[in-house]
């Protein structure tokens, strides 16, 4: 489903970890919208199989939805949204985890650090 | 071949990562015990706090002598007389030590120069009691204030991306938790002598919505399927001029009020007229309309024709000097300008927006559900705030009820002993592989959230009632019975399963509540039952799952005590 001719469009090409062709999403443009906004009307509408992250929806605090905007690192909640092609990339230090998504939490806050903690994550009798 | 379970244990398991999930493994870890703080996103910055910027009810008396007892009262007035008295109590009376330690802790309060923490007034009550820190940083401070203090906590481990899926129980008492690892699909099963759910609201199951993406009522279902009751559900919050029109990109869309208070800031309908008080307020100089009654009067203006072009009213300040709005809004004004928003010239478009849930876990003055082991900790519990919330009280309730959550829940893993263990059904849902979904899950997500904000919003009526729960039936059935796909690295696909499987169930409680209230009192308006009704209304509905349906239930309310009624009077 695309958005009718008539209507601007934002054409969001989403480079995407896990997967060699990019993918190509046409979004209704209405002025003011970010660029999160596009990204969960493709996932609502297009393509839920889209990974990106994001907590806070467009307050800027959760600060999760950190990707390469036409090759610039930024928030897609606070970057806008335009009516051309705008390419989107993960963040390029970060390991990939899928799409959009990459580890971005800290290494004492991921579940093998928890497991060692724990005792090796073993049953214990 | 399917991923080995990853075992974890501990004494107190924490599920949530918000100044309440935060202050309840600061207290379980200062009482001894070893905690696991669990996030299904990053720890401290997820959930609510991180986007309340707003302002923290608490009688702390530095601008003009108070006691918590006022509080109390404007906490239960607010409440329209189903306030739990003896949780709104824990709140009003613990709240200062908590604003003191966070101040000790250098949150960073508002100051005046000779040294008294800064308190504002906010409508509901009747003196200064709100602290902030300045320039809508409340609750981003609070959080990374917090978060520094787990940081210092040796038997405090912190794992985020931790999506949590159920609650296993053996012998009537809660276990531990399963659910999967986001980052890489590993599915995880947690020993926990003890469980404090902090996973705040469920304003995610409407479309518009003032909180994190998160938050769509994960510990109501948790709590629901663990054998725990519900109480109050049909009791959501709307803020009254969440921003609507134009577009604003960086900022919280509930931004406005604390300059509303501040400046003065005028509400008007297409017309350009004041029109509050043409619904039964009585609204001066002074803001002080509670929220249910705002909400009321501006939709109501829309419906009568009267509403702002994108649907709602116009908010402005126009008529303050622009020095003063300068003054008040500091760098926010800057942010606005590149929103294309100048106040000096142009009034903006608020609407109600789904904000916060009064209802949510019922609970003792331990923070313990009916099922032994497993407690409850801010805005997931029931009760403090009836059927409305006084503003500013939400962080309040969240380091009050966390820390002691975090306090009872210690005890209980100590009396317990050593955590073993415990087997869930869920775990063949989590490591399991099916075919790829045929519906969009993401897209069924927002057929729920549009659903629930025109059914089941600040106005219901019986019949949109059961057409609400016809279609959160029928999405149920489209949902099926087990994840699309296979574990993986963020599947979002699988995510968006589990949070509709849990967030149909948290619907259906809501809108089941709100059908058999037949009444109006607070949040809870229906337009076929437009008044309140004390005589027959003037309870608590509970909801818990029997033979996996809900059942619906009532329990009398905890009045206060007479002290409390003469200042309610």
């Amino acid at each position: 489903m695309t958005a009718p001719a008539e209507t601007p469009t934002a054409r969001l090409v989403v480079h995407r970890t896990g997967r060699e062709e990019a993918s190509r999403y046409e979004v209704p443009y209405t002025p003011g919208q970010s660029v999160l906004d596009g990204l969960r009307y493709v996932r609502a509408n297009l393509d839920p199989s889209l990974a990106i992250r994001h907590s806070c929806i467009n307050a800027n605090t959760c600060k999760e939805c950190m990707i390469r905007i036409d090759g610039t690192v930024g928030y897609a909640c606070t970057a806008r949204l335009e009516p051309r092609e705008m390419e989107l990339r993960p963040l390029p230090n970060k390991t990939g985890l899928r799409d959009l998504v990459t580890e971005i939490g800290p290494p004492d806050e991921r579940l093998d650090h928890a497991v060692a903690r724990s005792g090796g994550g073993g049953r214990e009798d | 071949m399917a991923e080995p379970l990853v075992e974890l244990e501990t004494d107190v398991l924490v599920v949530g990562s918000g100044a309440a999930g935060m202050a309840a493994a600061l207290s379980a870890a200062e009482a001894g015990a070893r905690v696991l703080l669990a996030d299904r996103s990053l720890v401290g910055r997820s959930g609510a706090t991180v986007m309340a910027q707003m302002t923290v009810a608490v009688a702390l008396g530095s601008e003009q002598p108070d006691h918590w007892e006022h509080h109390l009262a404007d906490t239960i007035a607010a409440g329209r007389g189903l306030c739990d008295a003896d949780l709104a109590e824990i709140v009003c009376r613990e709240g200062p030590e908590e604003i003191r330690r966070l101040d000790g802790w250098k949150v960073g309060w508002a100051r005046h120069e000779d040294g008294r923490i800064r308190q504002a007034q906010a409508p509901g009550h009747d003196r200064p009691r709100c602290v902030y820190v300045d320039f809508l940083s409340t609750g981003p401070a609070v959080a990374k204030t917090l978060r520094g203090r787990v940081l210092r906590q040796e038997t405090v481990t912190r794992v985020g991306d931790l999506y949590v899926a159920d609650l296993p129980v053996r012998d009537g008492t809660v276990r531990g938790a399963v659910g999967f690892s986001m980052a890489d699909g590993r599915p995880v099963a947690i020993a926990a002598g003890a469980v404090v759910l902090a996973t705040g609201g469920l304003t995610r199951l409407y479309r518009r919505n003032s909180a994190s993406a998160n938050m769509g009522g994960d510990g109501h279902a948790l709590a629901l399927r663990a054998g725990a009751e519900l109480m109050d559900m049909e009791f959501v919050q709307f803020f009254p001029i969440g921003h609507l029109a134009p577009r604003l990109v960086g900022m919280d869309p509930i931004m406005w009020d604390p300059f509303r208070y501040k400046l003065g800031g005028r509400l008007l309908n297409a017309e350009g007229r004041e029109f509050v008080n043409d619904y039964g307020n009585e609204e001066g100089a002074v803001y002080n309309v509670t929220r249910d009654k705002a909400t009321h009067a501006i939709l109501s203006e829309v419906q009568a024709g009267r509403g702002s072009p994108a649907g709602g009213a116009f908010l402005s300040f126009e008529h303050v000097p622009e020095a003063r709005l300068r003054e008040a809004f500091g760098p926010v004004i800057d942010r606005l300008a590149k929103n294309g928003i100048d106040l000096t010239r142009m009034a903006v478009e608020v609407a109600p927006i789904a904000h916060y849930h009064m209802g949510g876990v019922r609970v003792d003055a331990a923070m313990e559900t009916r099922v032994p082991g497993l407690f409850v900790a801010g805005e997931t519990v029931a009760g403090a705030n009836g059927a409305n919330r006084l503003s500013g009280n939400a962080i309040t309730e969240a380091l009050v009820f966390g820390r002691r959550a975090g306090e009872s829940a210690a005890r209980r893993a100590e009396a317990a002993g050593r955590a073993r263990p415990a087997g869930s059904e869920t775990l063949e849902l989590i490591r399991g592989s099916s075919p790829a979904a045929e519906l969009n899950l993401a897209g069924a997500i927002a057929e729920l959230q549009a659903l629930m904000a025109e059914q089941v919003g600040p106005f219901r009526t019986a019949e949109g009632l059961e057409q609400a729960l016809a279609g959160i039936a029928a999405l149920r059935r489209a949902l099926g019975e087990r994840p699309p796909g296979a574990p993986g690295p963020y599947d979002l696909g699988r995510l968006d399963w589990f949070d509709l499987r849990s967030m149909l169930l948290v619907a259906e409680a809501v809108t089941t509540a709100a059908l058999a209230r037949r009444e109006s009192r607070g949040a809870h308006q229906r337009d076929d039952f437009p008044l309140m009704d004390d005589a027959a209304w003037r309870l608590h509905q509970t909801l818990s799952l029997k033979d996996g349906a809900l059942a619906l239930g009532r329990a009398p309310v905890q009045a206060p005590r007479a002290a409390d009624i003469e200042e309610v009077a």
